[in-house]
């Protein structure tokens, strides 16, 4: 299915849910208004045309301080069509907030614990979300742009060198 | 080493004789190093592709076996401890605890780049413990990223070198114990 024709079964679907089209992105995304995220990803798993069964990837990306936004990916696969879209959705950087997609795809779980580890990005509605690499009691999301490392874990330094 | 050392350099301890052992405390050292040196269990467990070398180590193309040298599953029945690899501050925590749970006398080889200064990972890795030397101390560093098994070998017998010279009379853990205690 061409990408217009998946635009339009959303948009009748779910009105206001498509903001616009990224044709260089490999396979082609669709932005996706964040708010409407769950909504979109239910029908494009469940329509009988199109039948999004596989969610290949979930990953988060900051797009910096001066331009103020944080980007969710979702890359899809559908099996039975062999199928493959990819969805965009930004959110602002200052408290990134998004329906989880975890209930859909249980791939996403693991996938939405990392996003919010490195970057902070918070997933309502998440069965479980923790950090899932660092330590529990690490400080601060270290993908994020403005990250700064902690001086010290545990009392041990973090930095190579820290005053020799 | 020891017999070359002069009366005047032994360094003070409180309370105890600071004098050589004689012929029979020298032998029992003799005897004890030996079979330390001889048996040197090391706790079975990797940390990245150190391990792999490690375990290519402990193959039959280069027999650590010939030295004494067995993988213990459990740190209560091991002598050694081989750092081999990245030590995430995750890990860190864990390591050190092995190291605890090791029965005295207990040594630890720090194998490759990563366990001996943080390796690659030295300035951008914020998750990586620069040196497992910050939290136990460590014997024999063994350079090379990963260090081929002839290093890793190279590093058993310079600790077998370190341990040849240990004596029962002056055991340098409470030397320096004593040394702290009395505000040296």
């Amino acid at each position: 299915m061409e990408l217009e024709k998946l635009k339009e079964l959303i948009q009748n679907e779910v009105p206001n849910a498509i903001r616009g089209l990224d044709e260089n992105a490999t396979p082609s995304a669709l932005l996706v208004s964040s708010d409407l995220i769950s909504q979109v990803c239910e029908l494009l798993h469940s329509n009988e045309q199109t039948y999004f069964d596989q969610l290949s990837c979930l990953t988060a990306l900051d797009n910096g301080l001066e331009v103020g936004t944080m980007e969710v990916i979702y890359n899809l696969y559908s099996i039975p069509y062999d199928l493959h879209l990819m969805l965009k959705v930004e959110l602002a950087r200052e408290s990134p907030t998004i329906n989880s997609v975890s209930h859909i795809w249980k791939t996403a779980d693991w996938h939405e614990r990392e996003a919010f580890d490195l970057l902070g990005i918070s997933f309502s509605n998440h069965p479980d979300l923790r950090r899932i690499l660092l330590p529990a009691d690490w400080e601060g999301h270290p993908l994020r742009k403005d990250y700064v490392e902690q001086e010290k874990y545990h009392d041990i330094v973090v930095k190579w060198k820290a005053d020799e | 080493m020891r017999n070359s050392m002069k009366e005047t350099e032994l360094p003070e301890i409180g309370g105890l004789k600071t004098g050589e052992g004689g012929i029979i405390v020298s032998q029992l050292d003799d005897l004890l190093n030996w079979a330390r040196l001889s048996s040197l269990w090391p706790v079975g467990f990797g940390l990245a592709c150190c391990a792999i070398e490690f375990m290519s180590t402990a193959s039959s193309a280069y027999d650590l076996d010939r030295f004494g040298v067995i993988p213990r599953n459990s740190p209560r029945q091991a002598d050694v401890m081989i750092v081999s690899g990245t030590v995430t501050f995750k890990m860190a925590d864990r390591v050190k605890r092995l190291y605890e749970q090791m029965a005295e006398p207990k040594y630890v080889i720090s194998m490759g780049s990563c366990a001996n200064c943080g390796g690659p990972y030295w300035e951008h890795g914020y998750h990586v413990l620069k040196g497992v030397d910050r939290v136990i101390p460590v014997d024999v560093y063994v350079p090379g990223c990963p260090p081929r098994p002839e290093a890793l070998i190279g590093g058993f017998l310079k600790l077998q070198e370190k341990i040849r010279t240990e004596s029962v009379l002056r055991p340098k853990a409470l030397e320096k114990l004593m040394k702290e205690k009395n505000g040296a």
